[in-house]
């Protein structure tokens, strides 16, 4: 786990590849073949991945009697539109409600809990003091335990002061991103020099007003990351909100969801509405990572290969 | 990543920064802090605290419950727990499916990615990587219908082959679950390793296959040994992201009996809490957890260190 690779940017090794079909399609031997075989593959791998998004997609264009009656990837009667009513008629409207609060809660984390994260960041990579090094150690031990082994124990301790099913028990939790502050490290590091916060100070400028004025925006792009990283595990979470809500006007829409799969059970009838609910509260995140890819990447590049 | 932090200090330490960085740094600290302490600390010692007394009730039940200190005997009683002891065995032959299972796609798939011959990569990174954005309850959701005879192709298509598998009957279910897993976590490794991949040099590849190396000699010899340690840190997180497990069975288990409700320890824990209000037992099982994930770290670290060194 050295740093070494960490500064440098993977991808302009690749920027200059030296001619390199001729030597490459001797070497493979009867290109054709291999490329077949590794495109083949490829594309074999991709649909795997897909085919579970896109079988839900067509199953939600199908009303009860079609998803038991037809085939999966076949069209029956088009009722999306009347699934999707029918989702946003339930419970009086309670499945926006929860979208509304995932996005609360997820959005909460990723700004307040990202900003946290990334002023300490900076500061374990600009600043001087004593202690540091057990500082970051405990911030690194954070990193290695399981969320979930410490949510049982969040919310014994959130039942005792009473704070359970209110708002204030999920959105504290995701205050605390300790492999963010690790990320914001490395982010501080290459992105903000310390010849420029001299220079800084030199004019005078307090730690603060450097902070936000130059640190900040120059680190920008790691806070978006961060903050997209902290946006997903928070919108994907489930054990922490089923463990702290009751009130299902609270409810993120990953909670909300499970609870109405256990209607579903008994009930088929039920089942549309929950795969239409499901592609629903999918949609924003795929769009996100759609729209955000240079960010998850530089995300995953900085933060694993260490 | 002890040694990255050190690396890092002393790269910083060159630098001629103020005097004053202390207070500074404590201005900048304080917020992650206190929140690491709400957030974690208090919890895990209030938990231990409590694991070490027992509520009992008075007579039949009824009446104010009374709080004795029990030392360890909530400790006992869940490691002496059939169900518990059987939900750490699930969870360790769940590693031992899962982990080789997801990190070999994951190596196979980013191999092929970096081939000089594979086409549009980019669009496959972004294919690979979906399921990511798709959340465990969703996943674990949209893999339960696939499962289900009646509603899912996947049957169908089997059963018109003549294999007939109930996915969700108590011989089947762990793979199934395993396959939720992989399908969920093998995209996101991929972009990992094949961005380690791209760091590998090209004159070094360049040169092999002058020499006449196959493209599989390349992956084998020349780019596998170079990803190890992005490959050891996936192991690590893997590791610790397993022993989490606790969405997907909750949610299959909605769907088949053959997925009990401490089927694994977080869901057993869960059910202390919840289902049988023992909560003393619950923070044990918690604290057994955390002690549990704290200890695999702490060695695949160690290991992780060792071969880096060598």
């Amino acid at each position: 786990m050295s740093t070494k690779i960490l500064s440098r940017p993977p991808a302009a090794t690749r920027a200059v590849e030296p001619l390199p079909t001729r030597p490459r399609k001797s070497a493979v031997g009867g290109g054709l073949g291999s490329k077949l075989t590794v495109n083949g593959l490829l594309i074999l791998g991709s649909a795997y991945m897909i085919v579970p998004v896109l079988w839900l997609l067509f199953a939600s264009t199908k009303n009860a009697a079609d998803l038991y009656g037809t085939g999966a990837y076949s069209l029956g009667t088009f009722a999306l539109f009347d699934n999707i009513k029918h989702v946003a008629s339930q419970d009086g409207g309670i499945f926006f409600r929860w979208m509304a609060n995932s996005v609360m809660y997820a959005g909460f984390g990723a700004v307040f809990g990202g900003l946290i994260s990334v002023m300490a960041g900076y500061a374990f990579d600009k600043f001087q003091f004593k202690g540091k090094d057990s500082f970051y150690g405990i911030v690194l031990v954070g990193v290695l335990i399981p969320n979930t082994a410490t949510v049982l124990p969040m919310y014994l301790l959130a039942s005792q002061l009473g704070i359970t099913n209110t708002m204030w028990a999920v959105l504290i939790p995701v205050l605390c991103n300790p492999f963010g502050v690790y990320l914001a490290r490395v982010y501080s590091a290459s992105y903000v020099p310390a010849e420029t916060l001299e220079a800084a100070r030199m004019d005078g400028a307090g730690p603060i007003r450097s902070f936000f004025s130059l640190g900040l925006p120059m680190m920008m792009p790691g806070y978006v990351t961060i903050g997209l990283f902290q946006f997903v595990g928070v919108w994907n979470n489930f054990m922490l909100p089923l463990v702290m809500l009751q009130n299902q006007q609270l409810l993120p829409v990953s909670v909300g969801i499970s609870i109405w799969q256990g209607y579903s059970v008994p009930l088929p009838e039920f089942t549309p509405m929950v795969i239409t609910g499901s592609l629903l509260s999918i949609i924003p995140l795929l769009v996100a990572f759609i729209l955000l890819q240079r960010f998850w990447k530089s995300g995953l590049t900085s933060g694993s290969v260490k | 990543m002890a040694t990255s932090a050190i690396t890092t200090t002393v790269r910083t330490r060159r630098r001629t920064s103020s005097g004053t960085g202390g207070k500074s740094a404590a201005l900048f600290l304080t917020p992650f802090f206190a929140v690491f302490a709400v957030a974690m600390v208090a919890p895990v010692v209030y938990s231990i605290v409590l694991s070490f007394y027992s509520q009992q009730k008075s007579g039949l039940g009824f009446g104010e419950a009374k709080t004795t200190f029990v030392g360890i005997e909530n400790y006992l009683q869940v490691l002496a727990s059939e169900s518990f002891v059987g939900g750490i065995v699930r969870l360790l032959v769940y590693c031992i499916i899962y982990i080789p299972a997801m990190v070999g796609a994951a190596v196979v798939f980013a191999l092929l990615l970096d081939a000089g011959v594979a086409r549009a990569r980019k669009l496959f990174q972004l294919l690979v990587f979906l399921p990511h954005a798709v959340p465990g309850v969703i996943a674990a959701l949209i893999w339960s219908y696939l499962y289900t005879p009646g509603i899912s192709p996947l049957v169908q298509a089997l059963a018109s082959g003549g294999i007939q598998i109930n996915f969700l009957d108590a011989h089947w279910v762990l793979p199934s679950i395993v396959n939720i897993g992989v399908w969920e976590w093998t995209g996101y490794n991929v972009i990992i390793l094949f961005t380690a991949l791209q760091a590998v040099p090209r004159e070094v590849l360049e040169a092999a296959r002058v020499d006449g190396a196959s493209e599989i000699r390349l992956s084998l010899s020349i780019k596998f040994p170079l990803i190890l340690p992005a490959l050891s840190v996936i192991m690590l997180f893997t590791i610790i992201g397993t022993l989490q497990l606790f969405t997907e069975p909750t949610i299959i288990g909605k769907a088949t009996s053959a997925v009990t409700s401490t089927w694994v320890p977080n869901m057993w824990a869960y059910d202390a809490a919840f289902i049988r209000h023992n909560l003393n037992q619950a923070a044990a099982a918690s604290i057994i957890i955390a002690a549990l994930a704290a200890i695999l770290s702490l060695a695949v670290t160690r290991f992780n260190s060792r071969m880096n060194k060598a």
